[in-house]
């Protein structure tokens, strides 16, 4: 029918063709093959052991903020491995490519590792490791029984899943962006990129970025509306006020990311000029609005990571956290000022002087409350009793790591330093020293905090330490020799070098990716191990690292209402608070909990957003505009819904009750 | 952790003195004075960083769980002293590097006409800049010496201790201009119109290239710049007018089609107003000018502010 009616084909299929498939990529073949290999492992032994009504009713519909933040990780650390095997590739192209060797890597290939490998870093790991982190123990420390709008919850998570998809899928049909990871016009238009890899980028972070934004209202409104009575702004856990600056700013900064790449489709799709070279387009605007979205983003991510780290050292030193009000001011003050920064993207695009000066200052003061932050954290450890556990080792690792970092951010500020520096391998250090040394530190040490909590027993500390140290390790070794190529003035996203007596220097950057991949390596193996020793690793008591926070007095893993009564708070520390008062767990007096019900239309939407978007990326008009009306026929149905909700008995809670007492 | 110290005070060092660091060792006025800035800038922050590192680790290590020796204070979480100490101690670092920001970004703002060749060199009242119109095209760069009539595709070449101006544009994309050795980079970005003033002071030939992604051939978008005595410069440029024919609108319509690892070209003369014509995207035959669609414009707004301050504004309400 396609041959008779070429129309016809063209409406549904758009200019998706069987030349769209990269057969001529061997790389990407063997990769396909192997992703399909293990993707029919796991559905078939989802399969054989009749998972799927299971993972059905009690994870992909779930709307426990519990469940939802251990999906996010999971989808983050999926992601982790396909965007570490991007910098593999890379450290790998460039340790060869140098002098007459062209590496293995052509650059249509090259160009999109980088690109993907800085949009799925950002986009599809650290953002949904933060949000999943944010979402599993944030309504726990306020004592609550679960996020404001649960089912939007459940929404924003599958639609983050929904844009991860998109992005991947680019892996095997057509292609994704060859554009660096933030798409500058006039190169992501039209003209310069024509293929469909900007496109998928485009959606894939529209329709991931739906997801990050309601899940911005979800948090702020539970936090703000749904804290346990006594808990005042200035009692809150430090986390929590991390998470609140930090959806704050994505509430104010990801519509502006949507916006941006909303022009951008513009000019793609129907040949507007907002950004091109020609026609009255303006790429300066561009570049200032995804600059707007894209400093507070760095802070979106980092904010929640300084959460976990007060909470760790405060709990692994057994003292309260030094200058608590300090620190609160100092992540508010942060949250301000980091939309006042942006310009410092972009000195070398000719702004004056004073701009540049302006720009470069207000960049600067950052690093007032940030290096008060750190002042704070080390005085918590004064006068401490510090238990090296692994999330302690990785508060140390990311003192000294991120001092470092924060230190070059703040040479980079300096507008005629950055002069020479822009773009350079020395930026590319300087941010991995940031984003890995705060971010993924943090979250690293989260993950190992909290992981007893989410499952009643603790991550291996052996394997937990192997990782660790392969990662810190890895970290100076991929990255101490990028500062100095950066000094040698080499710039970033090179495919080929032409002076052979850099290679070394590649060499040792390639050795720590190496080390940094031994590292994951023994995370995975660290989980693996768990999961098997997972008796010997049990705890019973709900409270394994003598916590000082709310999440630390219900039991691990929580009951799915987290708890019983309704905390009384009194206390930053509440919990070592009530410890301290000897509180007791009550036995009676149960009654019967009011609790949202699961439901699918999340799910439903999430596999028509991904329609949607592949639909739209390969011009398919029909099957986009069809899939497009359904999205809004399931959202509009799911709004008459009034089946939304069932309680818990009595006898239910006091049975679930005691079991945790009699353990 | 001690160890990994180590290893990166040792990396500072080779960087510091090392021979290829060529941001640490520059050739021109400009670059060596952003050389010292990041230094300056790096010792003052050293002079806060290292303590924290050092201390971080002696806190850490001093007050582990096994040490009962150290003073324990559960409840210790504030001291006025203390909170004072941690947020001035910052602050005045920044109130230090922010005043040398605020001093260093407009003495060494790349617009800014040069007032010295070098340290204690003063600039004569009467020095005419060298001009070079430079233009990044896909992958290649195209300068083009109006004074001389003169077009080099992928060389650039500079008396010693001239002051060279450059004017920058690019024909499809965003391409960054650096010579390290030279002085730092600068965007060239089409439609628009940036400024470099900088100065070679010693002779010798230098990696120039393009900072910014640009596309498949950009890793190839590489030059080399010789600095040179006035002497080789004139023979450099009688050579270079020998090598070839006109660069005019037509030529330049085949030079601007993407390639990669082109070879040095030379053109003997240029059609005049061609760089105008690139800058306002009218090389096409029938093309209207940018500058000329703003004239019909009521004069006012960013056209103005060019006008008396040509700093004052945003790179793209600047036209030619």
């Amino acid at each position: 029918m396609t041959l008779q009616h070429p129309d016809l084909a063209k409406l549904i299929f758009g200019r998706l063709t069987w030349d769209s498939i990269p057969y001529h990529e061997p790389i990407l073949i063997v990769t396909f093959i192997g992703v399909a290999i293990a993707g029919i492992a796991v559905l078939g032994l989802v399969t054989y052991f009749k998972l799927w009504g299971y993972l059905w009713r009690e994870w992909f519909t779930s709307v426990d903020h519990k469940k939802i933040g251990i999906m996010y990780i999971v989808l983050s650390l999926v992601m982790l491995l396909r965007g570490f095997a991007d910098a593999l590739m890379m450290r790998a192209q460039q340790a060869v490519a140098f002098g007459p060797h062209e590496g293995y890597l052509p650059a249509e290939h090259y160009d999109q590792i980088f690109t993907a490998h800085g949009t799925i870093m950002i986009f599809f790991v650290a953002m949904p490791m933060i949000t999943g982190l944010i979402n599993y123990v944030m309504p726990l420390q306020i004592g609550s029984r679960d996020v404001a709008f649960p089912f939007l919850n459940n929404f924003s998570f599958w639609m983050t899943v929904s844009g991860a998809l998109l992005v991947m899928t680019s892996l095997f049909i057509g292609e994704f962006a060859r554009t660096g990871w933030l798409a500058y016009p006039p190169l992501s238009e039209l003209s310069s990129s024509p293929d469909s890899g900007v496109d998928y980028w485009i959606w894939g972070l529209q329709i991931a970025g739906v997801g990050t934004t309601l899940s911005g209202i979800n948090m702020i409104a539970t936090i703000v509306k749904m804290r346990a009575p006594g808990m005042t702004m200035m009692k809150m856990p430090i986390f929590t006020w991390t998470a609140l600056c930090a959806n704050v700013l994505i509430v104010a900064a990801f519509p502006v990311l949507t916006a941006t790449l909303a022009l951008l489709a513009l000019d793609r799709y129907a040949g507007t000029h907002f950004f091109t070279a020609d026609g009255g387009g303006n790429m300066m605007m561009y570049i200032n609005l995804i600059w707007v979205w894209g400093h507070p983003e760095v802070y979106i991510l980092v904010l929640p990571a300084f959460g976990v780290f007060s909470e760790v050292t405060s709990t692994f030193s057994r003292k309260r956290l030094f200058g608590y009000a300090s620190m609160v001011y100092a992540t508010v003050v942060i949250t301000v000022l980091s939309y006042l920064v942006w310009l410092h993207h972009f000195f070398t695009m000719g702004s004056g002087a004073s701009v540049n000066a302006f720009f470069g200052i207000t960049t600067m003061i950052i690093s007032i409350p940030t290096g008060a932050k750190i002042f704070n954290w080390m005085f918590t450890m004064y006068r401490g009793r510090i238990v090296f556990d692994v999330p302690m080792l990785w508060v140390v690792a990311f003192i000294v790591t991120f001092a470092i970092g924060g230190m070059t951010g703040v040479l980079l500020a300096v507008p005629p330093a950055d002069f020479s520096l822009h773009n350079s391998l020395f930026l590319i250090a300087h941010f991995h020293n940031v984003i890995i040394g705060g971010v993924l530190f943090g979250m690293f040490a989260g993950i190992n905090y909290w992981f007893p909590k989410a499952f009643g027993f603790r991550l291996d500390p052996f394997w937990g330490k192997v990782s660790f140290w392969f990662w810190v390790v890895g970290f100076y070794f991929a990255f101490m020799p990028l500062y100095l190529l950066g000094l040698m003035g080499v710039t970033r996203r090179l495919r080929h070098i032409d002076d052979p007596s850099l290679q070394i220097w590649f060499e040792i950057a390639a050795f720590g990716a190496v080390l940094i991949l031994l590292g994951i390596v023994a995370m995975l193996i660290q989980f693996a191990v768990s999961i098997m020793r997972r008796d010997q690793l049990r705890d019973t008591t709900g409270d394994l690292w003598h916590g000082r926070t709310l999440e630390w007095s219900t039991s691990s893993p929580p009951p799915p209402y987290n708890f019983a009564f309704t905390p009384q708070v009194h206390d930053v520390d509440t919990w070592w608070q009530m410890k301290q008062h000897n509180w007791r767990r009550p036995v009676e007096g149960f009654v019967p909990i009011h609790m949202p019900k699961n439901t699918g239309t999340g799910v439903y939407l999430s596999v028509l957003s991904f329609i949607f978007g592949f639909a739209i990326v390969w011009y398919m008009w029909l099957i986009a505009a069809v899939s497009f009306v359904a999205l809004l026929a399931v959202a509009i149905h799911h709004t008459f819904n009034y089946d939304r909700d069932y309680y818990i008995p009595a006898d239910e809670v006091r049975r679930v009750e005691a079991a945790h007492a009699g353990a | 952790m001690k160890a990994l110290r180590g290893l990166l005070l040792l990396a500072l060092v080779l960087a510091l003195t090392g021979c290829h660091t060529v941001l640490m060792s520059p050739s021109g006025d400009l670059a060596l004075q952003q050389r010292n800035l990041i230094i300056i800038a790096l010792v003052l922050m050293l002079l806060i960083v290292v303590p924290v590192i050092v201390t971080a680790l002696v806190f850490a290590w001093h007050y582990r769980a096994s040490n009962q020796k150290a003073h324990y204070d559960p409840e210790w979480d504030h001291s006025t002293i203390v909170e004072l100490m941690i947020w001035s101690a910052p602050l005045l670092i920044i109130i230090a590097l922010g005043a040398v920001t605020w001093v260093s970004s407009h003495k060494l703002d790349p617009y800014r006409p040069l007032d010295r060749l070098g340290p204690g060199r003063v600039v004569a009242v009467d020095t005419k800049p060298l001009e070079v119109d430079v233009v990044a095209l896909d992958w290649k760069w195209l300068f083009i010496y109006p004074e001389q009539n003169l077009a080099v595709v992928n060389e650039l070449a500079a008396p010693v201790d001239r002051p060279i101006h450059f004017n920058l544009t690019a024909s499809t994309v965003m391409n960054s201009f650096f010579i390290p050795a030279l002085a730092g980079q600068i965007y060239a970005m089409p439609g628009m119109q940036t400024t470099l003033q900088a100065v070679i002071n010693k002779p010798g030939d230098y990696w120039g290239f393009s900072a910014n992604y640009s596309g498949a051939g950009f890793s190839y978008m590489n030059f080399t710049f010789h600095g040179m005595s006035e002497d080789d410069f004139a023979k450099w440029v009688a050579h270079a007018k020998s090598g070839g024919g006109t660069l005019d609108h037509a030529e330049y319509a085949k030079l601007e089609a993407p390639s990669e690892r082109e070879p040095v070209r030379y053109y003997g003369s240029v059609a005049p107003g061609l760089y105008a014509s690139i800058l306002n995207r009218c090389v096409q035959p029938g093309a209207g000018c940018m500058n000329m669609l703003r004239m019909s414009e009521p004069p006012g707004g960013a056209e103005a502010a060019t006008s008396s301050d040509n700093h004052a504004v945003m790179p793209m309400a600047r036209p030619q």
